[in-house]
C-alpha cells in the first residue's frame, strides 16, 4: 500500500532563496464511500495530516480528507534559514507513519 | 503544478441553489454512513458544502481579491484534478497568510484540504491533486495574518466522475 516517498527539490539552494518542494508518497486514500464484492463498505483510510520540518521546527502543515487524490501530491514553498535537515510527516487514518528526511545541501 | 494555463483570475464564489442541491445525492450518502456509525472520522467533519465553508470563515465575508485559483476547466479525469492555489502576499510578520483552504461544493465530503503555512514558507503558494466527483464549483479561502479571509473560485467541467472509485 505504501512505498518509499518521493522528495524533490532544485538542484541548488542557497539561503535565504524561496525553493519548492515537491512531495509524492504512495496511499489508497480510501474515501470511506467504496463498497468490496459483498456489499460491505470499505471503512476511510486517507493520509489526514501532513508535516514538514526543519531544524525541528514545523515550516508546514496540511490537513487532508477523502477529497484529495490517491497517492497524495503536495508541493509548497520554503525560504531556506540556512543548511539543515527537512523531515516529512504523513499519518493516515489508521495511524500508519509513513517519515522522510531530506538533506539541505546549501551552496 | 497544473496544466492549466495562468487564465482568470479570482471570481467571487456563487454557488448556485442547483449545485448543492445535486451535491446533496452523493452526500447523502455520507450521513447514512456517518449514522451507520460506520465512518467516525467522517462524522467529525462539516457534512454539507455550507458547514463546510461557515467552518472556515464564520460569519466573515471574504474578499474576491489577492488569491490565484488554477485547475483545469475540464477533467477527463475526476480521480485526480491538480490545483494550485497561489495568494499575493509579502509573508512578513506583520502581513502574513496563516492558511490556505479548498472546499468543493459538489463533492460527498466538502472539506478538501487545509494547508498551514509558517514564518519561513515565503510563498504562500500550494499545490496538490484533488478527486471531483462531477461537474462543480471549486472554492479556495486564504486566511490572513489580520483575520481577514480572501476567496476565489472555479468551475471545473467533469467527464468521468472520481465520487467513490
Amino acid at each position: 500500500m505504501t512505498g518509499k516517498p518521493r522528495i524533490k527539490l532544485p538542484e541548488t539552494i542557497t539561503a535565504g532563496a524561496v525553493i519548492e518542494i515537491k512531495t509524492l508518497v504512495s496511499h489508497v486514500m480510501e474515501t470511506g464511500q467504496r463498497k468490496d464484492k459483498d456489499g460491505n463498505v470499505v471503512p476511510r483510510n486517507v493520509i489526514n495530516t501532513f508535516t514538514a520540518t526543519f531544524a525541528g521546527r514545523e515550516v508546514f502543515r496540511a490537513s487532508l480528507s477523502s477529497g484529495i487524490s490517491a497517492n497524495p501530491f503536495i508541493s509548497f514553498f520554503l525560504k531556506v534559514p540556512g543548511p539543515g535537515e527537512l523531515e516529512f510527516l504523513w499519518i493516515d487514518d489508521q495511524g500508519q507513519r509513513i517519515a522522510e528526511k531530506m538533506p539541505l545541501n546549501v551552496a | 503544478m497544473t496544466e492549466h494555463p495562468s487564465s482568470s483570475l479570482t471570481r467571487v464564489a456563487i454557488v448556485s441553489r442547483r449545485d448543492v442541491v445535486v451535491g446533496a445525492g452523493c452526500a447523502g450518502l455520507v450521513a447514512l454512513l456517518v449514522r451507520g456509525g460506520v465512518s467516525q472520522a467522517e462524522g467529525a467533519r462539516p457534512a454539507t458544502f455550507e458547514e463546510a465553508m461557515k467552518a472556515i470563515l464564520g460569519e466573515a465575508k471574504p474578499i474576491a481579491s489577492r488569491i490565484l485559483l488554477e485547475l483545469p476547466e475540464i477533467a477527463e479525469n475526476g480521480n485526480t484534478v491538480p490545483f494550485s492555489i497561489n495568494i499575493d502576499s509579502p509573508m512578513t510578520p506583520a502581513d502574513h497568510v496563516k492558511a490556505a483552504h479548498i472546499v468543493s461544493s459538489g463533492n460527498p465530503q466538502p472539506s478538501v484540504a487545509s494547508f498551514f503555512f509558517s514564518n519561513v514558507s515565503g510563498r504562500a503558494a500550494v499545490s496538490s491533486r484533488m478527486r471531483l466527483a462531477k461537474s462543480q464549483d471549486v472554492i479556495a479561502i486564504a486566511e490572513l495574518s489580520d483575520g481577514r479571509f480572501l476567496i476565489a473560485t472555479r468551475n471545473v467541467k467533469v467527464t468521468i466522475g472520481g465520487c467513490g472509485g
